[in-house]
């Protein structure tokens, strides 16, 4: 057994098809997979149904794959930072599905544990329910989701080792686990690659049955969309 | 003397208790952590995954690893939680979260909540707001008494698609406060900003309340 890749590139050869869908982890810029998604601009797949909470920013991200029109259609909970995506939509070019984040969530989680569909309150009554199999559970209504997984999931993590456990490093692990688990493929890109028995098993956050494909990353930008800070006089 | 938009985030922030876990929306919400009272010790959740929600950083301390959900960056405290996506909306589905103070472009006299999308305008999406209105123990709005046409923002019925059916428990205005006991019960005219007269906020209402 290898998962050890040395570049996206080689991680993802003989993965990509047109039409294929695709995970994409990260919230905003954090925790995104930075050198996949420049492969996959690079390797010009195309009609992709990408998965993923948002859908980057103009030039970075997951708008990058918008600016060469390699995505057909997105699936998120938020998109408010990218023009290019407004442009798409509004001209009818890109096809858009919102889902609410924790079903996004959930839907996620659920179709990497096997479980085809469940019940939620989140968004009864609302244009998220419609079409949507309505039930009770002790007086109150639910809905049914659906479970989803993807062809292939690109994750980020901060650190790995060669049978590929992940550990994530603060608000950037976010939807990044989840995806692991829910893509038919899972690579995998960290920006520690370690060594065997390096990771302590108590503190792993990703078990690496859920990744086949591992490498170190480089030229991580790490991009910040709100730079806010306090000054050092005012208190907490 | 209307409220400021500070004064409005202060007298949110009395309804925080000792111990509270809870969820601020992103804009004006964002404004309550200010006034917390300091024998008050509550823990900010952030739902892209952090539980025990810091202050904004020192130019130093800035960790592009480390934001929140209105992807700001922020910092961690001693009492300090990370995880996924999906753990974290388990907290707020799973009715974990005692509090939510969120924005509103509309809210109808029956607790209906609007405030993601204007349909013709580019929609943006819900984020978590659907999740957090179906999901947290009380649901505080905090948004102004009228639309800038002077139109009345709590109203019979919402005109714009709705975030949750139900959910408000309370609203926050520049002008007054209304609450309501429990859901499914009207809301109440509870207090009202200084010098605003119950005439004045019966004239910018169009929703049905008590006094």
């Amino acid at each position: 057994m290898n998962k050890v890749f040395d570049d996206a590139a080689s991680a993802l050869e003989g993965l990509l098809f047109d039409g294929m869908t695709v995970m994409s982890g990260g919230f905003g810029l954090c925790g995104i997979p930075e050198n996949l998604i420049l492969s996959l601009r690079d390797s010009g797949v195309k009609g992709l149904t990408v998965i993923s909470n948002n859908a980057g920013v103009d030039d970075f991200g997951l708008g990058l794959l918008l600016h060469t029109r390699q995505i057909a259609k997105m699936i998120s909970s938020y998109v408010g930072e990218n023009k290019e995506f407004e442009r798409q939509y509004l001209s009818g070019e890109l096809e858009l599905e919102f889902n609410p984040q924790g079903t996004l969530a959930e839907r996620i989680r659920a179709g990497g544990a096997g479980i085809p569909g469940f019940y939620t309150k989140t968004g009864v009554g609302t244009l998220v329910a419609q079409g949507k199999e309505h039930k009770d559970f002790n007086g109150e209504t639910y809905i049914l989701e659906t479970g989803l997984t993807a062809d292939l999931s690109i994750v980020k993590a901060w650190k790995g080792d060669p049978y590929g456990n992940l550990v994530f490093r603060k608000t950037a692990r976010n939807f990044n686990p989840m995806m692991a688990s829910a893509g038919k493929v899972t690579v995998a890109e960290v920006e520690e690659l370690v060594g065997p028995g390096e990771l302590d098993p108590d503190c792993i956050h990703t078990p690496g049955i859920f990744v086949q494909r591992i490498f170190q990353g480089q030229n991580y930008e790490k991009r910040i969309e709100q730079r806010t800070i306090r000054q050092p006089e005012e208190t907490a | 003397m209307a409220w400021t938009r500070d004064q409005m985030a202060a007298r949110a922030a009395k309804e925080l208790k000792d111990g509270y876990y809870v969820n601020l929306g992103i804009g004006m919400p964002t404004l309550v952590a200010n006034f917390v009272a300091p024998d008050v010790d509550i823990t900010l959740q952030s739902e892209n995954g952090m539980l025990g929600m810091g202050p904004f950083p020192l130019p130093d301390e800035i960790d592009a690893d480390l934001i929140n959900a209105g992807k700001q960056t922020i910092t961690e405290l001693r009492r300090t939680s990370y995880f996924s996506s999906a753990d974290s909306f388990g907290m707020i589905r799973g009715g974990h979260i005692d509090l939510s103070i969120l924005g509103a472009m509309e809210v109808a006299e029956n607790g209906d909540l609007a405030n993601w999308m204007v349909p013709g305008k580019m929609v943006k999406g819900m984020g978590g707001a659907m999740d957090l209105v179906a999901g947290v123990k009380r649901i505080i709005v905090l948004m102004d008494h009228t639309a800038k046409d002077g139109t009345a923002k709590f109203r019979k019925s919402c005109t714009l698609p709705l975030t949750g059916t139900q959910v408000v428990d309370m609203i926050i205005t520049d002008l007054c406060v209304f609450e309501r006991p429990q859901k499914g019960q009207p809301f109440h005219l509870v207090e009202l900003a200084p010098g605003v007269t119950p005439q004045e906020v019966r004239a910018k209402t169009e929703a049905h309340y008590e006094i």
